[in-house]
């Protein structure tokens, strides 16, 4: 069956292609799942341990500062910067404006590739910082 | 055929829009920009601490230029997290009862988390630590 390549393909059944529109939507959920988990506990537990004393914020810096704490707190931080980049995409696409197919595939990839610049440069600057 | 021992009305009474998705939708937007505007302050005010021993945060904290946007911070983070959790619930959990269940977990969870960290931020505003501080 012919087909004008520069129609969007509707998703029907199986019959569609993964974009990176489609990752970025999913991905949202993902990371705002982790965040509003994950990221609000860690969050919870500084502020907590903070309050409690010099003794419990041991306990917590101790976690935050060990391989895993670190790993968790990447991960976090990326998640952090792709939930914001793709819900400024959000707000754009709720105004009605970047629908048009490439300017829509363009931006999807423009926040996969900001949040890991971002996250990048964050942790180059902390790491920096401590050096 | 089944009797059904009902009106038309009765029937589907009650199956409508709940005419709350416009304010539910419209919160998340707010809140999201609220998020922005505060995660850059916080971002902003961490690096310029430079570290973050229990010292220096609890000094930090006893600013209410910092006390104050922290609480406004969580306040917002969590009505944030509970309206997409929300979102996110409705859309896997099909059984009602289930949903019904783990909607509630989530609106005691994000009051309590929300509380406890408003807690923590106004405790260390107003009990001061260090030199010339009196008992913790």
């Amino acid at each position: 069956m012919s087909r004008n390549p520069d129609r969007p393909l509707s998703p029907h059944l199986s019959v569609y292609k993964w974009g990176p529109h489609m990752l970025v939507s999913i991905l949202h959920r993902v990371t705002g799942g982790a965040l509003a988990t994950a990221g609000a506990a860690a969050l919870v537990w500084w502020l907590a341990a903070a309050a409690s004393g010099p003794e419990a914020y041991q306990t917590f810096s101790g976690w935050a500062t060990s391989w895993i704490g670190i790993v968790i707190a990447v991960g976090l931080t990326w998640a952090f910067f792709q939930h914001l980049l793709s819900g400024l995409r959000h707000l754009v696409l709720d105004m009605g404006a970047g629908f048009e197919l490439n300017t829509n595939k363009f931006w999807a990839n423009m926040t996969l590739l900001g949040s890991a610049v971002l996250t990048a440069g964050l942790w180059a600057l902390i790491l920096w910082g401590k050096a | 055929m089944t009797t059904r021992m009902e009106s038309e009305i009765a029937r589907v009474r009650g199956l409508g829009s709940a005419r709350e998705g416009g304010h539910h939708w419209w919160m998340e937007r707010m809140t999201s920009i609220a998020l922005f505007l505060l995660f850059v302050w916080l971002g902003a005010s961490l690096l310029r601490l430079g570290t973050l021993d229990y010292a220096t945060v609890r000094e930090w904290l006893a600013d209410p230029w910092a006390a104050v946007p922290m609480l406004l911070l969580v306040y917002t983070t969590f009505l944030h997290l509970r309206d997409g959790l929300k979102v996110a619930i409705e859309d896997y959990v099909h059984d009602e009862g289930s949903r019904f269940f783990v909607l509630l977990l989530l609106n005691f969870s994000a009051i309590a988390g929300g509380t406890l960290a408003a807690f923590s931020i106004l405790r260390c505003a107003f009990t001061a630590v260090g030199a010339g501080a009196g008992p913790a």
